[in-house]
């Protein structure tokens, strides 16, 4: 029983990762708006531009960055949720749930999987980014970055999937995650620092979760942040650890 | 021990009782058949015996296990081929086999031997590396069937099996299916609206309507309730023939079916020119055409309900079943 608990994880993983090879333009399409907004809000606003709240001397191009990968992990782990809705408008969920294996095994393949395939795009991005001029101020700062990825991905992984089990196709998902996705991209802080926002408008910023990772990104990448990095790592894993067991509880309560 | 005991099982959806309070067993090594139109409830019941959905009232055990309290062990013991596909297009035929395989614990060794013994069963080795997406219908098919042998399960299901299949492809299955009752010495159960996939299949049958079980045995004793041969004849008002035909002597059971009356007989073939020398002129009706057949399941259903199967569905439309199931579904 132990064993095969094990090898869904992996398979489960495994299949993320052959999809996300297979089809080569949802790669393509998940990357395009991160890709696009580096660009040309990167370039629109490159010399001379400084909001109030950034750091004296950076560009906006490096304040912008660590923002974009934390959206791009923010958009790819939110379609991992739209994977299990997949999964049950092609039947696929059946094969999975009638499996005698624990229901907590599924879904940690699936945050396994969705976090590696998360990775690899935010990667991709940031390599993109170095190409176009962003400077990374500490290269020990891309191990931290790399956790901070993985945790913000972990959690909306959690919270995907908690929406998803709730849901019974793809198209009701698409309209509620509109409103979830974009909001939280753009209370973040990811393209603008939280010091032009009222007071208000800055207190539900602070809700946000994706503020943290923003922040903790920005501390490892260019070595700039709003609050500690060990304070963004703490709240990151509360919201980590609450989505999880949220996603996980809807999940092994799904009929199909 | 049964292969499957079910006792008292209801399932309902808000106000429609899908499943009805239904007890029956299914013995070791047999075929048995859920058989009923669109709507009867049988994708339900097998979805409870399954542990996919949990039952309203009642208990079943699959294997001496109980659906609710021991899922994984039931898990363990069943295989599934569901009504729809359930398979991921995008991995190709090996590599859903291997998927499954792993989750159900199978260790390489094994793993290997049985991914090539269940391809071979089904004639899909040449097709193992394709995509899925790029298979027929029928090769789908065949390969859902592989991948629920694949852990050497104790009871296979298989939830209307040739449905939306061309009738070459439907025999195919049913080869399938037969050889590996004998080979694997497996018990299955299957859900059909075809009577005649039964007929051919099944050891012992039970059929449904409105989530109930309306008749259960062999299906040579089913029809042998009907007694011998059906004459079917087809009338210009029927009422009149009806009123003449019923007072025949040698008539066992006589039903009528708007323009067509059906005669239940002992040796029909000697009957129909008795029926001939009936002076339909005097009685006022004229017969149209004769039809002598053994009963079929189909005879069976129409005698226990009231109605045929394609009547059935015709009140039921597909659409209506979708749109019910997708309202239900939570």
């Amino acid at each position: 029983m132990k064993s095969n608990n094990f090898q869904t994880v992996y398979i489960m993983w495994l299949r993320e990762l052959k999809r996300l090879w297979r089809s080569k333009s949802r790669l393509v399409s998940t990357l395009a708006m991160p890709f696009f907004f580096l660009l040309f809000l990167g370039f629109g606003f490159r010399s001379g531009f400084n909001l109030p709240g950034m750091p004296e001397g950076t560009g906006y191009l490096d304040f912008l960055t660590p923002g974009i990968l934390g959206m791009t992990m923010l958009f790819t782990s939110m379609f991992a949720g739209l994977s299990v809705l997949w999964d049950k408008e092609f039947g696929f969920l059946k094969e999975i749930m009638v499996a005698p294996v624990k229901r907590s095994a599924i879904i940690l393949g699936r945050i396994v999987g969705g976090m590696s395939t998360s990775l690899i795009q935010g990667v991709l991005i940031l390599i993109i980014s170095l190409f176009i001029g962003f400077k990374i101020a500490n290269p020990f700062g891309i191990i931290t970055a790399l956790i901070f990825m993985v945790l913000i991905s972990a959690g909306f992984i959690g919270l995907g999937v908690a929406i998803a089990s709730k849901m019974e196709d793809t198209q009701g998902f698409s309209l509620i995650v509109q409103f979830i996705l974009f909001p939280t991209f753009l209370l973040s802080g990811a393209i603008y620092p939280l010091a032009n926002f009222p007071g208000w408008l800055r207190i539900i910023a602070y809700i946000d979760p994706l503020t943290y990772g923003v922040d903790g990104l920005r501390a490892s990448l260019i070595g700039f942040s709003q609050f500690s990095i060990f304070f963004d790592l703490f709240l990151l894993l509360i919201f980590d650890l609450a989505t999880i067991t949220l996603g996980s509880w809807l999940f092994s309560k799904t009929e199909v | 021990m049964p292969a499957i005991l079910v006792e008292n099982l209801s399932r309902y959806f808000n106000e429609l009782k899908a499943v009805d309070n239904i007890s029956f067993e299914v013995k070791k090594g047999e075929i048995f058949g859920l058989l009923g139109p669109n709507g009867a409830g049988k994708t339900t019941m097998i979805k409870m015996l399954t542990t996919l959905l949990w039952p309203t009232k009642g208990a079943a055990k699959v294997w001496g296990f109980d659906v609710v309290k021991q899922k994984d062990e039931v898990r363990n013991s069943i295989g599934i081929v569901f009504q729809e596909p359930a398979l991921d297009n995008r991995l190709t035929g090996k590599e859903n086999l291997d998927f499954h395989a792993r989750l159900y614990g199978l260790n390489k060794k094994i793993r290997k031997k049985r991914i090539k013994e269940v391809l071979e069963l089904v004639e899909l080795e040449n097709k193992r590396d394709v995509l899925v997406k790029d298979y027929s219908g029928g090769m789908q098919r065949r390969l859902e069937i592989a991948r629920g042998l694949m852990h050497y399960p104790k009871v296979l299901f298989l939830d209307e099996p040739t449905l939306g299949l061309d009738a070459q492809t439907r025999h195919h299955i049913w080869d399938y299916i037969l050889e590996l009752n004998r080979k694997e010495k497996i018990t299955i159960v299957l859900t059909t609206h075809y009577m005649e996939e039964a007929d051919y299949l099944c050891q012992r049958v039970a059929i449904m309507d409105f989530g109930k079980i309306v008749a259960q045995d062999t299906p040579e004793s089913l029809k042998n309730i009907l007694g011998g041969d059906v004459i079917s004849i087809e009338v210009i008002s029927p009422e009149k023939a009806f009123e003449v035909f019923k007072k025949l002597p040698w008539l066992k059971k006589i039903s009528r079916h708007n323009e067509e009356i059906n005669l239940n007989v002992k040796e029909g073939e000697k009957k129909i020119p008795l029926l001939m020398k009936i002076d339909q002129k005097k009685e006022g009706f004229e017969i149209k055409s004769v039809n002598l057949r053994k009963p079929t399941l189909e005879d069976v259903f129409l005698h226990f309900t009231g109605k045929t199967i394609r009547e059935v569905e015709a009140g039921r439309n597909g659409g209506d079943k979708v749109m019910m199931k997708r309202r239900f579904r939570r």
